[in-house]
């Protein structure tokens, strides 16, 4: 713990998720490590970014940050409490400060409730019981924050669009005053101008109510504009983090990464590479580098030997010959 | 004449009109992107091409639509089946909904070789090969042994476009090809097809909502709007110097390099469906330039000699050739 951030709200030191699973009705169970060995800082009142390819660990980086999952090694501390060894009521409150948005708006709200439920559930949960007024009043002061109208209280959520939907997913993750919001691809849903209005909505929240964000996205333009710091994953494991969105992009995967996305503007068109190789698979994991077969400045040591994030540098690269 | 020409082509689904006044051309060697926010109209122009209309209940009720010599608006169902998949072939978001899980993905571009170049069943899969190594797929004579529950989605959807291949279509209307693909992946499979325009010389019809993907890979750009045209033009005008105030809002909607925090605002307001449709211009309830007339005019097409380049606007106050 000597390296922390000073300014830290969750710190993950070493973590890893393993999940077993069953190759076809009869196979054997065989075990796949979705995170891998993950140690990261998350500053306060900053908005930290995640991206990398499906499957890469994202989703389940985001639940083990809120302890929805336990790792499987290693410790996730919120507020410098180690949220594995709370006890259920302790690790209710912790929960208080950390909420969740989820990316797909139609899943995360139940079709029968009305949209003044949906908002309010977070209290039932915690127990924070209101009169029905107080009710009403808080349900449409949440609502407008996220930029709703407050009439839209009585609908329910099949009559709102899945712009609509995230919003009322934003009111709800608000409702116990959160410090950290993880956001779980919450636009990846939706069209574009939606997507606009959403981000600039969160970028408002965060500036008035001191919010910290984890933003997890596969989409490198927008996490280039809305975030401050930017993690690259790779098959389970933080390759890179950038300390800003335009530090140099050192790790081989990243450079591929970010070069793959297009930009809106003709006059300036990648030319596309061919990558070789395809993502290795988290059952069975490469012994050095998992990104050696498609990385086109590997080494023999490469293959051997499996690169590790350090943990002091400012600009941390888990590379055996890091870019330029 | 164009090899596809649609000219002020309406369609309704039972009673309800849905597109109107479509038309944009595009000839062999040319990309046309075809883009818009969801909901404007794209996939209906897709199935409408392909004659799939009746399997929805839809109908073309005015406009024209011809391909090579072929009236599409009349064309009987016993013909239209001769022209797709040999002339015309189509790429879908999902490639599952074009492959069959229970055949190996060899057989079926086996199939579709035999069906539209009537093969041998030695020379379909001597071209299957072929193909798929065109397609730059990894041991190809593996791949065609497996089915496509064991493929991953970037390996389906190149599955999908050797299928598409097969019959040595003019005409390839793809509809978010790439939409539920990764960018590393994306980036091959735009590449792929870029290549199949340049060295065939096939004429491809590039459905997506990426601006990204527009600017890497059209030609000449159709933007739609709940159902109507907005806006026609070359790529570098559409992005350089777009015309209609939803062109421009729409691109707007991207954040580009170092594009300053706070500045993507999007589009206020949504998309109406066809239900809530406006009067006049349906862009005017979002439109910052809107005047009286757009509330109850609907706009004609104005022709654009932009820089040579041409085009066509559907605004009553077109933004200034200079502008953007
Ligand atoms: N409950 C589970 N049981 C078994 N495997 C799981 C479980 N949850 C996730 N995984 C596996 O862990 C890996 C990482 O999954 P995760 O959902 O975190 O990826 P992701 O980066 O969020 O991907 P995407 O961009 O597609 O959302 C995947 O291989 C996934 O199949
Ligand atoms: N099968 C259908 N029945 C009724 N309406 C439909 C059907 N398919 C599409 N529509 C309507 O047609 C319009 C255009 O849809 P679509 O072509 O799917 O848009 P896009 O592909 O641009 O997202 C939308 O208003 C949609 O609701
Ligand atoms: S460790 Fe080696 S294989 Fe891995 S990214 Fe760095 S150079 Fe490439
Ligand atoms: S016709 Fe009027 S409302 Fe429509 S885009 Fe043009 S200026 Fe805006
Ligand atoms: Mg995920
Ligand atoms: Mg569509």
């Amino acid at each position: 713990m000597a390296d922390r951030i000073p300014d830290s709200i969750l710190r993950f030191d070493g973590v890893s998720r393993d999940f077993s699973a069953q190759a076809g009705l009869f196979g054997r169970k065989r075990t796949m490590r979705a995170v891998d060995g993950v140690t990261l800082d998350i500053p306060r009142g900053k908005v930290t970014g995640v991206v990398g390819e499906s499957g890469c660990g994202k989703s389940t980086l985001a639940r083990l940050a809120l302890h929805l999952l336990k790792p499987s090694a290693g410790h996730v501390y919120f507020e410098g409490h180690d949220l594995a060894g709370l006890k259920p009521a302790a690790l209710r409150r912790q929960r208080r400060h950390m909420q969740m948005v989820f990316q797909d708006p139609y899943s995360s709200i139940d079709p029968r409730f009305t949209i003044r439920d949906a908002v309010m559930e977070p209290f039932q949960v915690h127990g924070i019981r209101h009169t029905p007024a107080e009710g009403r009043e808080k349900a449409a002061r949440l609502l407008e924050m996220a930029g709703l109208d407050p009439q839209l209280a009585e609908r329910h959520p099949h009559q709102l669009s899945g712009g609509q939907k995230q919003r009322v997913g934003i009111a709800r993750a608000l409702a116990l005053e959160p410090d950290l919001i993880v956001l779980d691809e919450p636009t990846a849903s939706l069209d574009v101008s939606i997507q606009a209005q959403i981000v600039a909505l969160l970028a408002d929240l965060r500036s008035r109510l001191g919010l910290t964000y984890l933003f997890i996205s596969h989409d490198l333009g927008l996490v280039r504009y809305f975030c401050d710091r930017i993690v690259v994953m790779y098959l389970g494991a933080a390759v890179e983090i950038l300390p800003s969105t335009d530090a140099p992009h050192r790790h081989p995967y990243t450079r591929t990464l970010m070069e793959s996305a297009f930009l809106p503007d003709p006059e300036r068109r990648r030319t596309v590479t061919r990558l070789s190789g395809e993502i290795p698979s988290a059952f069975e994991r490469p012994p050095g580098c998992a990104f050696a077969a498609r990385c086109p400045v590997a080494s023999g040591r490469c293959y051997a030997e499996k690169p590790v994030l350090p943990a002091t540098d400012p600009h941390p690269v888990a590379c055996h010959h890091p870019l330029d | 004449m164009s090899l596809l020409a649609v000219t002020d082509l309406s369609v309704a689904i039972g009673m309800v009109p849905l597109l109107d006044r479509i038309s944009f051309s595009l000839d062999r060697g040319e990309v046309l992107g075809l883009v818009g926010e969801s909901g404007s109209g794209k996939s209906l122009t897709a199935m409408t091409l392909m004659g799939l209309l009746p399997l929805i209940g839809g109908r073309i009720t005015a406009g024209r639509a011809s391909f090579d010599d072929f009236d599409l608006t009349i064309l009987p169902e016993a013909r239209y089946r001769a022209l797709r998949g040999r002339r015309i072939a189509l790429i879908s978001q999902n490639p599952m909904t074009s492959l069959d899980p229970i055949l190996t993905v060899g057989a079926q571009i086996d199939q579709a070789s035999r069906l539209h170049a009537g093969l041998s069943a030695a020379a379909a899969r001597a071209r299957s090969l072929d193909l798929m190594h065109q397609l730059r797929i990894p041991e190809a004579a593996a791949i065609h042994g497996q089915y496509p529950h064991q493929l991953s989605g970037g390996m389906k959807q190149r599955i999908v476009i050797a299928m598409a291949l097969a019959g040595d279509p003019d005409l390839i209307i793809a509809d978010e090809p790439t939409t539920a693909l990764d960018v590393t992946i994306q980036a091959q499979i735009i590449q792929i097809l870029s290549d199949l325009v340049a060295e065939r010389g096939v004429a491809l019809l590039l459905i997506t909502h990426d601006m990204g993907v527009v600017a890497q890979a059209c030609h000449r750009v159709s933007v739609l709007y709940a159902g109507r045209c907005a806006e026609t033009g070359t790529v570098h005008d559409i992005f350089a110097r777009p015309r209609h105030p939803y062109t421009k809002a729409l691109i707007g909607c991207i954040p580009r390099e170092g594009q300053a925090p706070g500045t993507l605002v999007g589009i206020p307001g949504m998309v109406p469906t066809a239900f809530t449709y406006p009067k006049g211009c349906r862009y005017h309830p979002r439109c910052t330039v809107a005047a009286a007339e757009c509330r109850t005019e609907v706009p004609a097409g104005s022709i654009l000699d932009r820089s040579g380049g041409g085009g066509i606007v559907f605004c009553h106050h077109p933004l200034e050739a200079a502008h953007g």
